[in-house]
């Protein structure tokens, strides 16, 4: 059975100029423990896909089509049996980790509390070992310690590191990364992607990884699906994508990655790392 | 379908529903569509609210404009004493129902003088607007470029007038301006009441307008015009006050009811205009003794200086709203 | 104690002195002659000089200024001799109209004006509050449309016009409350109670229609923000993503600017009070600027600002408690 199927998945939104499509009959299939990306530029509608495999598209949006997890559909779900999907059998990890956590409560209690909400019964110490043990496993040094500690107190790269193990304290079937190292130095990014795909191999989880950049998912996914405008354009295997692009969009965006024969694409790729500072996880 | 509405949609929905910031910039675009005086009067003249309050403020402003041509068509000035429109047996009670409204005083009479009261609120009509108006126009031109200042140089320019700004607004304003007024001859109260309600109101817009001005400053335009030579005060006047007129006319319209009701106040508290110039604030409080016997004489003042107030309200939230659509905020 | 609370402090008196300064200034070059007040009819010119010299008007101002300052801390002595009149700590000097200690006079009104505040308060959050939420949960909605009309509605209207519809509406015509009289708790619980619902009911509408346009606008940024919708993805239930993540980050904000509206409040009970017949400071400051009583209304000016800047303070310290990143930065 397939971990993740996806089968003409289409999201709405209502206009003043008539209903438009953010994503258009969208497929995706997953295998267990298998790693998926999914590649565009901004607006061509791939976080709107994460976001609706999971039921979290804007309340104004219409979503069609199936998705099913395991074989079970979750288009048409109740929201109380997706709450329970929600965290537990699949987790997210989105782009901005400073903004994607809530200032007011320690990384702790957000670790505690994703895992409670899915786990009835626990008590607060369980919780807290869970917690400390889900940093842990992200390699955040002094775990203990650490737990207490607020969202700003992390640098970015640590912010990153917490909210993989907020994703990873209920072990989900399936992680959905959406773009999680864009808003990370280029050190930093290495770094993440090199976390996410050791956890893939310990846990077994599979992977969904959104990105505009090629880059980043010929390093941990074996297939990858490019979307323009809301619709597939292009799928296939990582190395087919990268030596036969059939889409000139594909071959477009293959063209914006960095290659040691491409005189501006070696300024890109070095420029940034520059101004890179390592990231020693010490507080900010 | 075209892709780029797809497109922009998509990304809008992204950027508002869940602050996406890699696609915010293509959010922003899509939002600057409608910029423009224009557009915001496209936006503005389908809204029923904002007209019916741009409609009364209009109505008001011509009548404070020819109040003297209104007062000669109904025949009595604000000062007149009209004895036989009251009753002397009921203690100056106005003779006939609703305060003494009719053909003879249209909006009724004062108790115990007799003096027309649509004459008076005519011409308490030019003190409201003429103060706040004045007030508004000082405390744009105080706010606008003491925050200018401020945000453009910086330095020490900013930390002297960020203190004045801060040490102002921790001011308890309202009791200070009905102590300084109290204190102050009673002669041109009118100039008095604009200079005090400006001296405490522009630190709210200069506060706005210098952290505007502090970013627009970074910002690949200015740095243009900075390049190419262009002088402080040209770079401040041609490329970041133009980027300001939105927000100033926004905050100009939201200030004047704070204004109106501020003259009215303290006219009503005895330190604003004095008598017997008419003003709506000094109507109303003369009415505090009368208002069980004869409620048409706190009813006809208090309506009016409601709906002034209502109308710049509902106008300044209105174009506020616009504005803020506009450049997708 | 924490630097940042010494500093704030250090500016807290910054302020309070030059509101100080400021007041002094002006009643100093502006106002008419104080002794001549007085004096009263009866007046010869020695017996002016003689109050002058009590009231140490015949001193240059800045040592009348210096005088004042350190009467407010130290108490002062007016005169010598045998008229001389000892004024202790916090000596704010006597009203010209009634010779009473005007530090006695405020001490006297404070007890009703909280009342009139306290209450007030009460009223405006629970509406504000409650207003936006509601606003902010069912956006959109006719609810949501209607709230916000109320709201320009209410926050358009002159709080002394409102006053005096009240008292014509719900006293005069429908009886439903009776004419004010002066009570005290103890003898008339009810009728006291009743006596403040009138100016609860003005003093706040103002602040309640600003409230639900606040909590409405700051609920509907936060549910916006990406913690929530990490918060959701989490599959918390519903509610707790809106108590947790949603309400605590929306409401805080308004715990600064509820300081600072309290603290300020005196300048709206000056009218409320006024129309109201109260007898409280604000109505007392009212009454003082119709005679010129120049030492209530600077007694008043000061307790103002010393108000605004205690809340300030108090906002200082309570956000250390509520915000965390303030709290580990400061």
């Amino acid at each position: 059975m397939m971990l993740l199927e996806v089968r003409d998945l289409t999201v709405t939104f209502p206009t003043p100029r008539g209903p438009l499509d953010a994503v258009r009959s969208l497929d995706l299939d997953l295998e267990p423990g298998g790693a998926l990306g999914i590649v565009g530029e901004s607006g061509s509608g791939k976080s709107m896909t994460s976001l609706a495999i999971m039921g979290l598209q804007p309340r104004a949006a219409r979503r069609t089509g199936s998705v099913r997890l395991q074989g079970r559909e979750l288009v048409g779900m109740s929201e109380a049996d997706l709450r329970r999907v929600r965290g537990d059998r699949v987790a997210m990890v989105f782009q901005d980790p400073l903004s994607s956590l809530n200032p007011y409560y320690t990384v702790g209690l957000q670790i505690e509390e994703a895992y409670c909400a899915h786990r009835p019964g626990v008590t607060r110490r369980e919780a807290r070992k869970v917690a400390i043990a889900a940093l842990e496993r992200v390699r955040i040094r002094d775990a203990a310690r650490r737990v207490n500690h607020y969202p700003h107190q992390f640098s970015g790269g640590m912010r990153q590191r917490v909210m993989i193990a907020m994703a990873l304290s209920t072990e989900p079937e399936l992680l959905i990364a959406d773009e999680p190292t864009t808003a990370l130095d280029v050190t930093v990014q290495a770094q993440i992607l090199d976390l996410l795909q050791e956890i893939r191999r310990e846990t077994g989880t599979g992977l969904v990884l959104i990105t505009h950049d090629l880059a980043v998912v010929s390093e941990i996914t074996d297939h990858i699906v490019v979307m323009k405008d809301g619709v597939c354009v292009e799928r296939g295997a990582v190395e087919q994508i990268f030596t036969r692009p059939r889409h000139p969009y594909t071959q477009a965006l293959l063209d914006a990655v960095p290659r040691i024969d491409d005189e501006i694409g070696e300024l890109r790729a070095v420029a940034p790392g520059l101004a890179v500072a390592p990231d020693n996880g010490g507080p900010v | 379908m075209t892709s780029s509405p797809t497109d922009l949609t998509a990304a809008r929905a992204v950027g508002s529903g869940t602050g996406d910031t890699a696609e915010a910039p293509a959010a922003s675009a899509a939002g600057a569509l409608p910029a423009g005086a224009g557009g915001t009067w496209q936006a503005l003249r389908h809204d029923v609210g904002a007209m019916l309050g741009l409609g009364y403020i209009v109505l008001v402003t011509l009548v404070a404009i020819f109040a003297p041509v209104l007062t000669s068509i109904s025949g009595w000035t604000p000062y007149e004493f009209d004895q036989t429109a009251i009753d002397p047996d009921l203690g100056g009670m106005p003779i006939g129902p609703w305060g003494g409204m009719g053909a003879e005083h249209w909006f009724g009479v004062e108790p115990g003088s007799g003096r027309d009261i649509f004459a008076r609120i005519v011409y308490g009509a030019r003190v409201s607007m003429s103060i706040a108006l004045s007030a508004t126009l000082l405390t744009t031109v105080l706010g606008v470029s003491l925050g200018l200042l401020a945000g453009y140089f910086g330095g020490r320019v900013d930390v002297v007038i960020s203190r004045v700004m801060d040490f102002l607004m921790a001011f308890p304003a309202l009791i200070f301006m009905i102590a300084v007024l109290s204190a102050l001859p009673a002669s041109n109260r009118s100039a008095l009441l604009v200079v005090v309600i400006s001296a405490f109101g522009w630190p709210y817009l200069a506060r706005i307008v210098r952290g505007q001005t502090m970013s627009l400053a970074q910002r690949e335009f200015v740095e243009a015009a900075r390049a190419a030579g262009a002088s402080g005060t040209r770079i401040v006047f041609r490329e970041i006050l133009p980027n300001l007129r939105s927000t100033i006319i926004v905050m100009s319209t939201l200030a004047v009811p704070g204004y109106i009701g501020t003259e009215a106040g303290l006219s009503f508290l005895g330190v604003g205009v004095v008598p017997p110039a008419p003003s709506w604030g000094q109507m109303i409080a003369a009415s505090v003794k009368w208002y069980a016997v004869d409620p048409a004489y706190f009813v006809v003042p208090g309506v009016c200086l409601f709906l002034l107030v209502l109308s710049f309200t509902v106008l300044g939230d209105r174009l506020r709203a616009v504005v803020d659509a506009q450049e997708g905020r | 104690m924490p630097r940042f609370l010494l500093t704030r402090i250090m500016s807290g008196l910054m302020v309070l002195l030059l509101v100080c300064l400021f007041t002094y200034l002006v009643f100093f070059a502006l106002s008419p002659d104080p002794a001549v007040q007085i004096c009263g009819k009866s007046c010869t010119p020695e017996l002016i000089d003689q109050i002058r010299g009590n009231l140490g008007l015949d001193q240059p101002f800045w040592t009348q200024f210096f005088l004042f300052v350190v009467g407010i801390f130290a108490g002062r002595t007016y005169g010598d001799g045998a008229g001389a009149v000892d004024c202790a700590a916090p000596c704010l000097g006597y009203s010209f109209q009634s010779s009473q200690a005007v530090w006695d006079m405020i001490v006297q009104r404070l007890p009703v004006s909280a009342t009139v505040a306290v209450g007030a308060a009460v009223l405006w959050l629970l509406a504000g509050l409650a207003g936006g939420l509601l606003s902010a949960v069912k956006e959109g909605s006719f609810l949501d449309r209607f709230t916000t009309g109320l709201t320009l509605t209410s926050m358009s209207i002159p709080n002394y016009v409102l006053a005096l519809v009240l008292q014509y509406v719900l006293v005069v015509q429908l009886q439903w409350l009776p004419f004010p009289q002066a009570v005290a708790f103890a003898d008339d619980p009810v009728q006291w109670f009743l006596n403040f619902v009138m100016p609860w009911m003005v003093l706040a509408i103002g602040y309640a229609a600003a409230y639900t346009r606040l909590t409405r606008a700051n609920v509907l940024d936060v549910l916006r923000e990406n913690y929530v919708r990490t918060a959701a993805a989490k599959g918390l239930p519903q509610s707790l993503v809106w108590r947790r993540h949603a309400l605590r980050p929306a409401l805080t904000p308004i715990v600064t600017i509820f300081g600072m509206d309290f603290a300020g409040l005196l300048g709206g009970a000056l009218i409320t009070e006024t129309v109201f017949g109260i007898n409280g400071v604000g109505k007392m400051a009212a009454d003082s600027i119709a005679r010129n009583d120049q030492p209530v209304i600077m007694g008043v000016t000061l307790l103002a600002g010393f108000l605004v800047v205690v809340g300030n303070l108090v906002v200082d310290v309570v956000y250390t408690a509520i915000d965390p990143r303030v709290r580990v930065n400061a």
